[in-house]
């Protein structure tokens, strides 16, 4: 597979390289076309915002770019997914692989009922990584800024953390296999207001090393950290009244929240639905 | 202004009074209390009344004899036949249960779970191990005695004679298939109360699905596939009916094998539930005091299976965090 990364070298030097290249994306479940019409790039080192109102299909979205929505029997994705200019739902591709390359962060923290060092090793661990990990997990929980708060307790459950150290012990344990790309689906959601921040400030500080793609219902947070925004929405079909998600608007989050081009955005981020 | 005000106040305070105050005492909500309570009541009562009438008939033989009745053959006396035989064979019967129906009955479960995809075949399946739990154990002994009594003919070399393959061992696994239906279910369910969000948080870091399963889904459903299959163990043990098909006996005793001896295989073998049976029917007090004693063997033994059950449960239970 890496011999296709150059590939990349094709574009201009200058412009930002796009992680993934996303052209008319639609997903299926079953006879359902929960999402239509999506196309955008993401590029790397941003920070990438969706945001739209419940059941638009971003979440769904999200978990296409590290065949998440796999796991789901019946879900179908069309239409083009490029990551580093391999389609990603090409039938040669290992989902494995590509989920060691991308790592998520769900919205309610999912830390496994293991100790704190053994969370964060666990993805090194079945990628058959036996050697180094004490140092290993110091630098992911490092860069999750929460070693400080647990190095005294590494061999204690992780299940005994607050709900935002749990939460950043899932994004040190995303890291440790030292990812590409973090997705993240409302990782604050579930956190208080001083958790979120927390996790905000890392995500702007990690976002050097990774490209990340952040799915939240909270168009401020969206405004704070995001480089770019992408805006859906859902529509309802008039003759089935079943629900599908669109992409709106892509654009840099200035644009989305100061100048809006599509009047649905406009109404949207000025608070006046969703 | 004040006044009113102070009025006013007065008046919602009744309203409120009267409202939080309630109307008396719940009258239906007692009865049902009490319904429920007497239900549990009249449970632990037929309990308490089976176990002291056992335990009472039972006192003679465990008091005078102790461990001398596990350890001695059966006999045509009651005052010196003791079980060791059936408790032997009792013993040997879990003993292949365990290492039959509860690998594979968990793999299986595994296997539906996690790998079968949710279709018409697999949905059959899953309707007919369901069944296959509540088939009469009966059925099991005609099943066990046409295959596994057939298939052990000969197997063992000190197994002669007509009836050559009626052995520990075929009973030993038509017990397990009658217990790899209830092992395959309950593992199914433990299997099934794994919350997803485990299994995408290790999908998240790059883990196979075998991995997954190894690592996530087995540590997490252990407590409750265990509690399931001892269950399922402790009612293999108290089975009686498949076991006169596949031609469990009471006397025909042979030559006196060890508790750990492999020659008992290829005997005929002895079982407690059928030993009960055969004492219950013999006359005399002497023997129903035996026929007390053998069942509170039993009983011990199953609840030694049902206590390993919830200690291990509890020790996975407190790893899981």
């Amino acid at each position: 597979m890496s011999d296709h990364a150059d590939d990349v070298t094709a574009e201009p030097a200058d412009a930002p390289r796009a992680v993934f290249h996303v052209e008319d994306l639609r997903v299926y479940y079953g006879d359902f076309r929960a999402v239509t019409d999506v196309s955008m790039d993401v590029h790397d080192n941003e920070i990438t915002a969706m945001i739209g109102p419940s059941g638009c299909g971003k979440s769904t979205v999200l978990r296409c770019f590290n065949r998440m929505n796999d796991l789901i029997p019946g879900a179908r994705v069309e239409g083009r997914l490029d990551y580093h200019s391999i389609p990603l739902y090409d039938h040669k591709v290992d989902p494995v692989e590509v989920r060691r390359r991308i790592g998520m962060v769900f919205q309610k923290p999912n830390p496994f009922p293991k100790s704190i060092y053994d969370n964060v090793a666990y993805g090194p661990r079945v990628a058959g990584n036996k050697k180094g990990l004490d140092d290993l997990v110091e630098q992911s929980l490092r860069k999750a800024a929460l070693w400080d708060e647990v190095k005294d307790r590494l061999k204690n459950s992780a299940m005994g953390l607050s709900g935002g150290q749990q939460q950043r012990l899932c994004i040190a344990r995303a890291i440790a296999v030292s990812p590409d790309v973090l997705l993240m689906d409302e990782p604050c959601s579930a956190l208080d207001p001083i958790a979120t921040a927390l996790i905000e400030e890392l995500m702007v500080e990690i976002k050097e090393d990774y490209t990340i793609i952040i799915v939240t219902h909270n168009m401020q947070q969206a405004a704070r950290v995001s480089d770019r925004t992408a805006f859906f929405t859902a529509e309802v079909d008039p003759n089935t009244e079943q629900r599908t998600g669109l992409l709106v608007e892509y654009a840099p989050t200035d644009a989305i929240f100061s100048n809006p081009q599509d009047e649905r955005t406009e109404n949207y981020v000025t608070g006046r639905f969703g | 202004m004040a006044l009113s005000t102070l009025g006013n106040h007065s008046v919602t305070t009744t309203a409120v009074e009267r409202a939080i105050l309630g109307k008396g005492s719940d009258s239906k909500g007692l009865i049902f209390k009490l319904l429920v309570g007497s239900s549990i009541a009249f449970a632990l009562l037929v309990l308490v009344v089976l176990l002291f009438d056992v335990v009472t008939g039972a006192w003679p033989v465990l008091t005078g004899r102790g461990a001398d009745f596990l350890s001695s053959d059966l006999r045509s006396r009651a005052s010196e036949s003791g079980v060791f035989q059936p408790l032997r064979g009792t013993f040997w019967i879990g003993v292949f249960v365990v290492v039959f129906s509860f690998p594979v009955g968990i793999g299986a479960a595994i296997y539906l779970e996690e790998y079968a995809g949710d279709n018409v075949f697999t949905r059959f399946i899953d309707l007919n191990i369901r069944n296959l739990a509540g088939v009469p154990s009966v059925v099991y002994g005609i099943l066990g005695f046409s295959i596994f009594v057939k298939f052990f003919d000969g197997f063992f070399p000190n197994s002669v004679g007509q009836h050559a393959g009626k052995t520990t061992a075929a009973a030993g696994i038509t017990l397990a298939v009658l217990a790899l239906p209830i092992v395959i279910i309950t593992a199914s369910e433990a299997i099934r109360a794994v919350p997803q969000a485990l299994r995408e948080g290790g999908y998240g870091v790059g883990a196979t699905k075998s991995q997954v399963v190894r690592t996530q889904v087995l540590p997490y459903a252990a407590p409750g596939i265990l509690t399931g299959t001892l269950l399922s163990l402790a009612r293999a043990l108290g089975e009686a009916a498949p076991l006169i098909l596949v031609g469990a006996v009471q006397d025909k005793l042979g030559g006196r094998t060890g508790f750990f001896d492999f020659a008992q295989f290829g005997e005929q073998f002895k079982a407690l539930p059928i030993t009960i049976t055969n004492f219950a029917g013999r006359p005399g007090d002497d023997w129903q005091e035996v026929t007390a004693a053998a069942i509170v063997v039993l009983l011990v033994l199953v609840l030694m299976a049902n206590t390993a059950a919830i200690l291990l449960r509890n020790r996975f239970e407190k790893k899981r965090g």
